[in-house]
């Protein structure tokens, strides 16, 4: 990739990583030609990487992201469909294939810009490539909230709009007319003195000759006919008949199906099997020591599951055998002991002079706070289907890192990046958890030890016990007030940093602040969950605010609003939020109401959770959510977004827990890490800010707030304080409210 | 060797009789919109009707349904393709986010109505708390049963409209 031009589109800017940012991505006749057999048609011209034009003037969004659920597939269409002023009813999507071209090269200059940030979990399979920006980029990543505000800002809209540009250009030559007199809307261009009007498909052949403009004007929010407004979505009709394909619906002509069970405690590996029993069952092919795990292969699923249960395998024990979950908690506790003591952990903010504020405070709380590990539980378990043979390997699968699993498979199959091919499937469920390749490199193993196809499917079972967890947290938080109840100063030290690294930070304009942390690694794996550190540090913040507020004997949104000088936008999310739900209305008896504020990827929410307790039991009646996401692209699909972000967190609020055992996580099924489920879903109302600001993401930041509101609002019901989730651990039957008694 | 009757199509199948439903309908059959999600019955994924009762596929043993007719997502629609009230109510809603889910949703709602024509909001809960859909989209799927039953006009999916919610 050593020869490119920084001529190219989209590469204005970048200032390192040499063949990590291409404008040629829009450059017809350089990268396009090797692009054009897998994309376009016979009749069909590609102008850039990220749209096409048919002879029948109908456009294809090329998308390089993969669709779960979250809309980008339409959404990233109506940002390129409006800048190009194609016809919506002409416009479909296609998603990019596996391949380099493709290459998610507009999220890589997010990242390099600093307007994006990209959880470094999610391409931790890359071999660091993307950190050092000095490999190949393998990179068609969909997590971190990217798709709209890299792809679509840097990529889909510069793309569009570019097209269109040369497609006047070219009408301009062929009409011979000067190109300012031209005018282009719904797929037509039109020269209004000649009256003359053709569809852009009549000019895609000699647009496709044209140099690309190095700087395509883009329009004004005023100008969005696409934008902004809530179409369906693409992948809809698909998955209510049935016919949406998910990886676990490939087929291949032969395929076996496989089960698998990983050693029950993480880095365990196979001592000894015996196999006898399993396979002598009918339709069995093969029992596979994997070395980490068992695998059967048969003519059928059932099967293959069935003789895995009658294989005996016994594991070496590992050194993490003994750990259990107060073990490591412990664990957490003494290394943030010893980090505060010997002076070994490291800074996070560090501003204002803390210990003075502290010695000088009216008041000083504290407050420890942890978070258990949570499995992701896509309701699609993992599954992959590979074929080894002749020196290939295809894969069938639902990945949200396509390239990053090529180069996985490459690499453990000893073949050439280019010897494999990903065939990406709709996800049934990504969450971050399809963004690591375990399930597919297994799969192409065991093809290459049958010599047939195979498909494996992970068990629930084996999908609650062998994920990459959110990582459990301790939080420790000390808060200075002074005699008029104003916050001056904040400590707080946690374990282990991740990613986005703002995730431990407050918006709050408090004088004094000391964020820091201590490295406390276990042998649990972990990984990126919807909206990943902010999950757990959107809890410990949002709700160690609160605990100041009734310190200070402050109503919580009023302590909140007044700390956000700084930052109007938090400011109008926050009022939003409080004023459509109501705020400061006498509530029933046994009711509560809390209020959490976060922002994450670029976008800010606001929560107002409502909930009951009555005999113990939390009742969550309504969600008000207030949302920024600087301009939303589809209302309808941002509000969904909101809606499933939070029912997701209120599922991990309310009961999830993944807790060790020897060595092992306990839970395996919805039976015992269950869900919150249709009679429990509360009423969500979504209120949507357009404030101007960068677009910023959907997928998570909907996520984050969930929890804290929801403790506050517990607290504001009860009296007592959730510092530990879920809050199923919590009995609230005997409750003191301790707000009325404060009167 | 076993014969089943499903969505109106007999099969003749071989499979040990304690194979649960659902690997037969998808692995032998084809049909791969039943989908697998829990094994337990926990999830709903996997609903299918029995003689218009809903089952979970996943814990049916193969024997237990000779002679009955199983109706899966594939057979909802109307021969001639048009979509069932449920599947279209779905659309109208946006109700889908991943859609893994979906088919056991849709199949334990259009299960409901046969048996329920006006649902209340807690007869949907009971009828619906079977199945988990991680991606939370229980509101607009209680909207789009609620518009089902009440026939408001349903919209087929047409690219060029503008989604407004019931």
């Amino acid at each position: 990739m050593g020869k490119w031009t920084r001529r190219g589109l989209i590469t204005a800017g970048v200032v390192t990583g040499g063949a990590l940012i291409v404008g040629v991505a829009i450059r017809p006749g350089h990268r396009a030609p090797t692009l054009a057999p897998l994309v376009a048609g016979d009749d069909e011209v590609l102008l850039n990487a990220w749209v096409k034009i048919g002879a029948d003037n109908h456009v294809t969004a090329i998308i390089p992201h993969a669709e779960m659920g979250q809309g980008v597939h339409t959404s990233l269409a109506q940002m390129l469909a409006d800048e190009l002023d194609a016809d919506w009813s002409l416009v479909s999507m296609l998603e990019a294939p596996a391949h380099e071209e493709f290459a998610n090269y507009a999220l890589g200059k997010g990242f390099i810009l600093g307007n994006v940030e990209v959880p470094s979990v999610l391409v931790g399979t890359i071999d660091g490539a993307f950190l050092t920006l000095t490999q190949t980029m393998n990179l068609q990543i969909t997590g971190g909230s990217t798709s709209v505000r890299a792809t679509g800002v840097h990529g889909m809209r510069v793309a569009g709009a570019a097209a269109r540009q040369m497609l006047l250009e070219a009408a301009a030559t062929a009409w011979n007319v000067p190109v300012t007199e031209l005018r282009a809307a719904n797929s037509q261009i039109s020269h209004a003195s000649s009256e003359r009007t053709a569809p852009y498909s009549q000019f895609a052949a000699a647009a496709g000759a044209v140099a690309p403009p190095s700087k395509p004007v883009l329009k004004t929010q005023d100008q969005f006919t696409v934008m902004g407004v809530s179409k369906q979505r693409f992948d809809i009709p698909a998955k209510v008949n049935g016919s949406a394909k998910f990886g676990v619906d490939a087929e291949v002509e032969g395929m076996k199906y496989a089960a698998v069970k990983s050693s029950p405690v993480f880095g365990g590996t196979v001592a000894r099997i015996d196999s006898a029993a399993a396979e002598a069952m009918a339709g069995v092919l093969k029992v596979v020591d994997l070395g980490t795990a068992v695998a059967v292969v048969a003519d059928g699923y059932w099967q293959a599951q069935q003789a895995l249960n009658r294989v005996n395998i016994q594991w070496n024990d590992s050194h993490a055998s003994s750990a259990t979950q107060a073990s490591v908690f412990a664990q957490f506790g003494r290394d943030m002991d010893a980090a505060v003591r010997d002076g070994s952990g490291s800074v996070d903010v560090s501003r204002g002079d803390v210990d003075s504020a502290m010695s000088a405070a009216a008041q000083v709380i504290e407050a420890e706070y942890r978070v258990p590990y949570l499995a992701h539980a896509c309701m699609e378990p993992l599954n992959a289907t590979a074929w080894v043979h002749e020196n290939v390997c295809e894969v069938w699968t639902g990945t949200q890192n396509p390239l990053g699993f090529r180069a996985d498979v490459a690499k453990a199959m000893d073949l050439e990046d280019a010897q494999v091919t990903i065939n990406n499937y709709y996800l049934g469920g990504g969450f971050g958890r399809r963004a690591q390749s375990d399930y597919v490199v297994q799969a192409a193993r065991l093809s290459k030890t049958v010599g047939k196809p195979v498909k494996l499917i992970w068990s629930r079972e084996e999908d609650i016990q062998q994920d990459n967890y959110r990582p459990a947290v301790v939080s420790r938080f000390k808060g200075a007030l002074d005699a008029d109840g104003h916050p001056m100063a904040w400590t707080n030290q946690y374990v282990d940093k991740h990613e986005p690294a703002e995730a431990p930070h407050i918006p709050y304009a408090i004088r004094s602040q000391y964020i820091h942390y201590a490295d406390s690694p276990t042998h649990v794996r972990f990984g990126p969950w919807r909206s990943v550190d902010h999950s757990q540090h959107g809890f410990f913040t949002e709700s160690f605010v609160d605990e100041l507020a009734v310190a200070a004997q402050k109503d919580p949104f009023e302590f909140r609003r007044d700390l956000l000088t700084d930052v109007p936008r938090q400011r109008a999310v926050l009022e939003l939020a409080a004023e459509k739900a109501g705020w400061g209305a006498k509530l029933p008896p046994n009711w509560g109401r809390g209020i959490a504020l976060q922002e994450s990827f670029g976008t800010i929410v606001a929560q107002v959770v409502d909930v009951e307790v009555a005999d113990g039991k939390v009742r969550v009646d309504r969600v008000v959510c207030a949302v920024d996401p600087g301009f939303a692209v589809s209302p309808d699909g941002l509000t969904a977004q909101m809606e499933s972000g939070i029912i997701y967190g209120l599922t991990a609020a309310l009961y999830g827990e993944i807790s060790i055992e020897a060595g092992a996580v306990i839970q395996s099924n919805f039976h015992d890490y269950p869900m919150v489920r249709m009679d429990e879903a509360p009423r969500i109302d979504t209120y949507i800010i357009n404030s101007g600001a960068p677009m910023g993401g959907a997928g998570e930041p909907g996520t984050p707030g969930i929890a804290p509101a929801l403790a506050n609002a517990v607290y504001a019901a009860t009296g007592t304080r959730i510092r530990e989730l879920p809050v199923k651990k919590y009995d609230l039957k005997f409750s003191i409210n301790e707000t009325e008694e404060m009167g | 060797m076993l014969t089943l009757l499903v969505n109106g199509h007999s099969h003749t199948v071989t499979a040990d009789p304690a194979t649960p439903l659902l690997w037969v309908i998808r692995e032998q059959l084809g049909l791969t919109g039943t989908k697998f999600g829990c094994g337990i019955a926990q999830c709903g994924a996997c609903t299918v009707h029995l003689d218009g009762a809903p089952v979970r596929a996943c814990v049916t043993p193969l024997s237990s349904v000779a002679g009955r007719a199983v109706t899966t997502i594939e057979g909802i629609a109307a021969p001639d393709g048009e979509l069932h009230p449920v599947q279209q109510a779905w659309i109208a809603e946006q109700a889908p986010q991943c859609g893994y889910c979906q088919s056991g949703q849709i199949m334990s709602a259009v299960a409901l109505l046969n048996t329920n024509a006006a649902p209340t909001d807690s007869d949907i809960d009971e009828a619906m708390r079977g199945n988990i859909c991680r991606c939370g989209m229980y509101n607009r799927m209680r909207r789009a049963i609620h518009r089902a039953a009440t026939a408001n006009p349903v919209m087929q999916f047409d690219p060029a409209a503008e989604v407004t919610h019931g």
